[in-house]
């Protein structure tokens, strides 16, 4: 089991690789469909993005409502294949490390390599066990999207698998689209 | 003659909702402890040891199991005797509205699936009422997940296709699905009937119990040949490989037209929740 920290540098980044098990902490920012298709728009308008690319995080979520007293809701993966071409425009920008579920398509695979990004999982459907190791949640971007805007979570010992790594080790093994 | 106030319905139901997404069933959860016993592969080991501590602090501390508190799917039984002095389907409605807005449930519904504008209230729910005899009213409730939802599959296959022909497309259909619909799944198969009659009668053999078994002997067979077939896959816990990719398997059949044999695949992710109640 691997501590890391986010943000993360890139030599630690490049160092991953498929079936590493990872305890994460520090802060990662949530987006799924909507949010994707936001931030590649402001990318197309030369906007600025919600939050910095360098070295952080994406996590495929839209979490439950928190209950009173508590940071958040809920927080399980969403499955990542439908931000594949979100991803793709994405990565270029310098979103590099992104955390969902299942097995995503081949261009999303090609071009993860061609920019050294990396592809973690976590255990979809254990979304109260993932909330328990959430300390803080605020919204960054979008609040109007509720469950899918984007959040900025302060995480500990969040539980996650290297996928995909940056030299093309794939942990579901060779999938044909 | 039973006459059922509305406010009761209302409150009973929202009851029902509210709690099938906290509290995962005993016999999915003796499932899942099964599996993890007789699971192999070590990743595969730690994946449903997070599933099994997942459902008992949901349990435990009222946190929703999965954040996809789903589309709320009602299979309702109405007795001859029962008697309403309102819309059945608006109460079920105004219960599902409350206890996703009180329960702090999310709301994963848009009006169209074009224009896509959150109702935010997850109504309205989908609603198969079916007319029965006798005095009780009951209401069989399940949030379903998209993961899963999006997964399951027909097929109009031809008589000659038979029992391989379905155990060939049910094996399909899992192995394309992979890890998307969070395996260890659950598999609601509707054979006969029509293209309609078939998925309807697939997502209600989700609603079984898990460790039952189909009364008709021949859809018996069909139930343990795919439950074997389905596990041999490696698909395994998420798609990372491993020994338990479902559960259970649940055949439902109906009699249908001499040229046809029409498969549903209703795919139900690990988070098997449901929950009845009768009035
Ligand atoms: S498929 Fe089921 S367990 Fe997975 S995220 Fe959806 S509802 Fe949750």
């Amino acid at each position: 089991m691997l501590r890391l920290t986010l943000p993360m540098n890139e030599a630690t980044r490049l160092s991953l690789r498929a079936g590493d098990r990872l305890l994460l902490s520090g802060v990662i920012y949530t987006g799924r469909d909507a949010a994707h298709q936001r931030m590649v728009d402001a990318l197309q308008k030369h906007e600025n993005p919600p939050f910095s690319y360098d070295g952080s995080l994406i996590y495929y979520t839209g979490p439950s409502p928190a209950k009173p007293g508590r940071p958040i809701g809920a927080c399980g993966p969403t499955s990542s294949y439908r931000m594949d071409p979100f991803a793709l425009a994405l990565m270029p920008a310098g979103l590099r490390i992104m955390l969902g579920k299942g097995p995503r398509g081949k261009a999303f695979r090609d071009a993860l390599v061609k920019q050294a990004a990396v592809y973690l999982v976590v255990t979809g459907g254990i979304g109260a066990l993932l909330s328990k190791r959430v300390l803080s949640a605020a919204t960054v971007a979008y609040p109007d999207l509720g469950a899918e805007a984007v959040y900025r979570l302060e995480v500990v010992d969040f539980p996650a698998v290297v996928a995909y790594d940056a030299v093309g080790g794939n942990l579901y093994g060779d999938l044909d689209d | 003659m039973n006459k059922i106030a509305r406010d009761r319905l209302v409150a009973e139901v929202a009851r029902i909702v509210e709690e099938a997404n906290i509290d995962l069933d005993g016999k999915a959860v003796a499932c899942l402890k099964a599996a993890l016993r007789n699971e192999r592969n070590e990743l595969a080991q730690g994946i449903l040891a997070e599933i099994v501590e997942n459902q008992e602090i949901a349990r435990n501390e009222r946190i929703p199991i999965c954040q996809d508190t789903g589309v709320a799917v009602f299979f309702v039984e109405l007795g001859n005797e029962v008697f309403l002095d309102f819309n059945l389907e608006a109460a079920l409605n105004e219960a599902v509205a409350t206890a996703y807005t009180k329960g702090y449930l999310r709301k994963s519904i848009v009006r169209h699936p074009l224009d896509r504008v959150n109702t935010k209230d997850n109504t309205p729910a989908v609603i198969h009422v079916r007319p029965v005899m006798g005095s009780t009213l009951r209401i069989r409730f399940a949030p379903k997940g998209a993961g899963s939802e999006n997964m399951s599959a027909i097929a109009m296959l031809t008589p000659a296709d038979g029992f391989a022909g379905i155990v060939r497309f049910v094996v399909d259909v899992v192995r394309r699905a992979g890890g998307k619909p969070c395996p260890p799944i659950v598999l609601g198969v509707g054979i006969g009937g029509t293209f309609e009659k078939a998925a309807l009668i697939a997502k209600e053999a989700l609603l079984r119990e898990l460790d039952d078994e189909a009364m008709n002997p021949r859809d018996r067979e069909l139930e343990q040949a795919l439950y074997q077939a389905v596990n041999a896959t490696n698909v395994g816990p998420m798609g990372l490989s491993g020994d338990t990719t479902c559960l259970a398997v649940k055949v439902n059949s109906y009699p249908c037209h001499i040229a046809s044999l029409p498969v549903a695949v209703n795919i139900q992710c690990h988070a098997a929740r449901h929950k009845e109640v009768i009035l």
